[in-house]
């Protein structure tokens, strides 16, 4: 886990163990920051124009947090409960409006690195979740450490465990599969 | 209704949250005791139940069956939250089942072949499960209602650990009726109606452990 992403898990955790013991401010606290979370979160998980859903599964994860804060373990990861319950409404939604689609479970990672995106943001990211998605895993990896994230080569190299050298062929592989992919009409 | 409108209320409505597992064990307790009206009104105690606690039988009866339940307790307490893995509860029911398996294997192969048969059907074989499944539906039902009031994510799962949990605990008050003491019969018998509550369980478990 990144530093950036541990510092999220300790500041939420703290809230919500307060929260648990029943302190409304951090409650509060706790979950206006989780309503940013999970706008970012859902939208990226929409069709764009579907903001008013998103607000709904927004409030809705919301009430479920508050209805069933008491089976939070803290053994556990906070961020890991709180994105395996806006899963499952997620999933619940879908069901509901008849939408069949794979959640996959080890989205967590992507839960942690979203710092609150709008849902505007949300929407641009599910364009380029679908754009991307042409990618092998790694390269796609690549691709997001360096293009969007802004990581350097020799950082975003050290990251997967290949040298600055063979990061940079492999992302200019990835990008000219990217190109061919979008001009294809 | 605006989010932050919602979040107000939210945090007006904070306060100390309720532990899980007084939760479950009051589902059980009163479980237990719809079980045991059953056994009052229904089935009646077994004749020797002034002498029967003085047999060593007796309480290994009630102690595979309670250790079952408490298989399905640990299950269940971790599958009514979302990251919860119910292995410690499995690993638990599945050894006292194995255990218990080889003893009443061992005690039918060391018994001579005429006394085989009696000692694997018993007297009640035919109606064992059935009063196991039927004693279970009330724990059942309250362990299910419990649950649902918290956050299982694996409704399938969570609804056979409930039945794995609500079986060990019918099957425990049962032993009040049931005057079978061979190992062989309980292991076969008990474990098969144990193993009826926990596939209603699964099965019930989809829509009844649904939350919105």
């Amino acid at each position: 886990m990144s530093g950036v992403a541990a510092d999220f898990e300790d500041r939420l955790k703290a809230l919500m163990l307060r929260g648990q013991a029943g302190d409304a401010a951090a409650w509060r606290e706790l979950l206006s920051a989780l309503s940013r979370q999970l706008r970012g979160y859902f939208a990226r998980r929409m069709d764009a124009g579907a903001a008013a859903d998103v607000e709904d599964l927004v409030q809705e994860t919301l009430m479920a947090i508050h209805r069933r804060r008491a089976t939070y373990d803290p053994a556990q990861p906070f961020t890991a409960w709180a994105h395996a319950v806006a899963r499952y409404k997620l999933i619940d939604f879908w069901r509901r409006s008849r939408i069949r689609k794979h959640v996959p479970i080890d989205d967590v990672a992507d839960w942690l690195a979203e710092d609150g995106a709008s849902a505007e943001e949300g929407a641009v990211r599910a364009d380029l979740d679908r754009v991307l998605s042409v990618l092998p895993d790694r390269q796609r990896a690549l691709v997001r450490d360096v293009k969007i994230e802004g990581l350097s080569l020799a950082e975003a190299g050290a990251r997967m465990g290949v040298s600055e050298g063979a990061a940079k062929v492999a992302l200019h592989r990835a990008m000219k599969v990217l190109t061919l992919g979008v001009r294809k009409p | 209704m605006k989010t932050d409108e919602l979040i107000e209320a939210l945090a007006l409505d904070a306060g100390p949250s309720r532990a899980v597992s007084p939760r479950l064990m009051a589902a059980a307790a009163l479980g237990a005791l719809g079980a045991f009206g059953l056994v009052v009104l229904w089935l009646g105690f077994r004749p020797d139940l002034a002498e029967a606690p003085g047999t060593r039988m007796f309480w290994m009866k009630a102690a595979y069956t309670a250790l079952l339940a408490l298989g399905g307790f640990w299950s269940v307490e971790r599958l009514s939250r979302p990251v919860g893995s119910s292995r410690r509860g499995l690993v638990l029911a599945l050894s006292v089942f194995a255990l218990l398996a080889a003893a009443g294997l061992w005690q039918f192969m060391a018994a001579q072949p005429v006394e085989r048969m009696p000692i694997l059907m018993g007297e009640s074989w035919r109606r064992c499960p059935r009063n196991i499944l039927v004693l279970g539906m009330p724990v059942l039902a309250a362990t299910l209602l419990v649950v649902r009031g918290l956050a299982p994510t694996r409704l399938t799962l969570a609804g056979a650990a409930a039945g794995l949990f609500a079986g060990g605990v019918a099957a425990t008050v049962y032993g009040l009726h049931c005057p079978e003491n061979t190992m062989t019969f309980v292991a076969v018998w008990y474990s098969l109606g144990v193993a009826a509550v926990t596939a209603t369980g699964a099965l019930l478990g989809r829509w009844a452990l649904r939350w919105r």
